[in-house]
């Protein structure tokens, strides 16, 4: 029969010698393989002292994004909650009223948004969506929790912290 | 009323000796569990247990809670008394050959009084042994048996078969090393092993008996019910094997006595094989401390290193190769090992009766 690969290796079926049927040979061996292993470097990382280093498109948890006023961007325009595949944003709009535009950059704002994480697969679509930088996939792991619904992030969830109060504190 | 006072202090004497020789074996048989787990780590590149405590050294008290805790299962089907029974015989079976081990030389007391490291030094101790471990084996087939499951039935068959068949070359590798002795007693084997090199040739029985220690060693794997012969608790073919209906501190029981096991089973080879307690120019020692007390206490930290590295050679091995299917074991059993420890005992007979033979 002809070959396909030379990769394939004709079985050896001749009876075994008497040092294989012996075994105490191959358990020497076996077992200088296993000390060997004693003393090479160990694979395991401690998680919660080390970290494995993401690849720097990892897409984790998501953040809503603050201008360098500790403005909102989000203007509540609805493009990731429709870029999203698995339907895991929703949102509320709401006018900017007289007085707020320490809080809003823009006349409109999200008043209520949120993400199920459940749902979410972090394909990273609304990111790719949002026109005004508002929202971004970080480098942090989802926790894990009791309840569905500590899943639903609610704005305050996933709003940064305010970069100017950050500092006053 | 002397008479009442030498009694009392040989009672309290012993009673102190069995207490330390009962914690000593479950501290070590706790600590094994740490060992066996840390040593298929690193043989595996990885660290095993080090969250509890430094280096996870507390984790057999953790695991110890934790068996304590969980809740009793007694299967509605089986046989009650048996089923609490069996781990009960298994630990106690562990625990009783610990009886006879020397764990150290006799010592002198300032006050005269001689005291020995053995709990007792019986002129069978041999003997005793292997009726002690063989009973161990009702331990897992009543409670296989009693579990009222198919699994733990099959598997304490097998158990019950293995160690039937092992305990043949077992016993037979030992007659070789008795001719020799020329006694039963563990406390005299140890003491004609004394030192290392003694008439011109080394005094350890291991150097005498190589072929028997093989046999003798590859047969307490098989009673230990431990890789590569733990066909009664393999995993991949009979869930867990004979303690597959046990729960709580029952289960516990039955992975703690395996443990103890080990451990004097490695002390009773060491004691046979590796000289107990014996090490090399322990004479100059002995003379150069000029304290009996120390010494012993030497002698004993000699002995228990010897059992440690006994241990971590069983331990390296389980994880070293893989299970032997059962037909293989029978026939490695059956095929080699009677006859080789048949054809060692005849070589044995007669190189004493041609060599050694001194009227």
């Amino acid at each position: 029969m002809q070959k396909l690969t030379n990769r394939s290796v004709a079985v050896n079926r001749s009876p075994m010698t008497l040092a294989e049927r012996a075994y105490l040979p191959a358990l020497a061996k076996g077992l200088r393989i296993t000390l060997g292993h004693i003393f090479k470097k160990k694979v395991t990382i401690s998680y919660p002292e080390q970290k494995r280093p993401f690849s720097p498109v990892f897409r984790g948890l998501h953040i809503l994004n603050r201008d360098e006023e500790g403005r909102e961007n989000c203007t509540a325009c609805g493009l990731c909650a429709l870029a999203c595949p698995a339907e895991a944003i929703t949102m509320e709009a709401a006018e900017r009223k007289p007085g707020e535009e320490h809080l809003y950059r823009e006349e409109k704002y999200a008043a209520k948004y949120e993400i199920n994480m459940l749902r979410c697969i972090f394909c990273g679509f609304c990111e790719e969506a949002c026109p005004k930088d508002a929202i971004y996939l970080t480098e942090t792991v989802m926790p894990s929790n009791y309840s569905r619904e500590s899943f639903i992030y609610k704005k305050d969830d996933l709003l940064i912290p305010h970069p100017q109060k950050q500092e006053g504190k | 009323m002397l008479l009442l006072q030498v009694d009392m202090a040989f009672l309290i004497e012993k009673i102190l000796l069995i207490t330390v020789i009962l914690f000593g074996s479950l501290g070590i048989a706790m600590y094994a569990t740490w060992g066996e787990r840390k040593v298929a780590a690193v043989m595996q590149d990885r660290l095993g247990p080090d969250r509890a405590g430094p280096f996870g050294l507390l984790q057999p008290l953790a695991d110890g809670l934790k068996l304590f805790m969980k809740e009793e299962i007694i299967p509605d089907r089986s046989t009650k008394f048996l089923f609490i029974l069996g781990p009960c015989l298994s630990m106690l079976t562990a625990l009783m050959t610990s009886a006879i081990v020397p764990w150290g030389p006799d010592f002198v007391a300032a006050s005269g009084h001689i005291f020995t490291l053995q709990v007792a030094d019986i002129n069978i101790g041999v003997l005793y042994v292997f009726g002690v471990v063989s009973l161990g084996v009702y331990g897992i087939m009543l409670g296989g048996w009693a579990s009222n499951n198919k699994f733990s039935l099959l598997s304490s068959i097998r158990s019950a078969s293995q160690a039937i068949s092992y305990e043949l070359p077992m016993g037979i590798s030992l007659i070789a090393l008795l001719m020799m002795t020329g006694t039963l007693s563990l406390r005299e084997i140890v003491q004609q092993q004394h030192g290392f090199w003694a008439d011109g040739y080394f005094s350890w029985n291991f150097f005498k008996q190589p072929l028997g220690f093989i046999i003798f060693l590859t047969c307490s794997f098989a009673e230990l019910n431990r890789a590569p012969f733990d066909l009664p608790e393999c995993e991949s073919e009979l869930n867990m094997g004979y303690h597959q209906e046990y729960s709580s501190m029952k289960l516990g029981f039955y992975l703690f006595a395996e443990y103890i096991n080990l451990f004097v089973s490695s002390a009773i080879l060491i004691t046979l094989f590796f000289g107990g307690y014996n090490f090399p120019f322990m004479d100059q020692v002995a003379t150069g401390l000029n304290s009996p007390i120390l010494f012993t206490l030497i002698c004993v930290l000699a002995f228990m290193t010897k059992v440690i590295c006994m241990i971590l050679f069983f331990m390296f091995v389980r994880w070293t190769l893989p299970r032997f299917r059962f037909d293989q074991l029978m026939k490695l059993g059956w095929k080699s090992l009677i006859p080789l420890a048949l054809v060692n005992m005849l070589i044995t007979a007669a190189v004493i009766l041609l060599f050694f033979n001194k009227p």
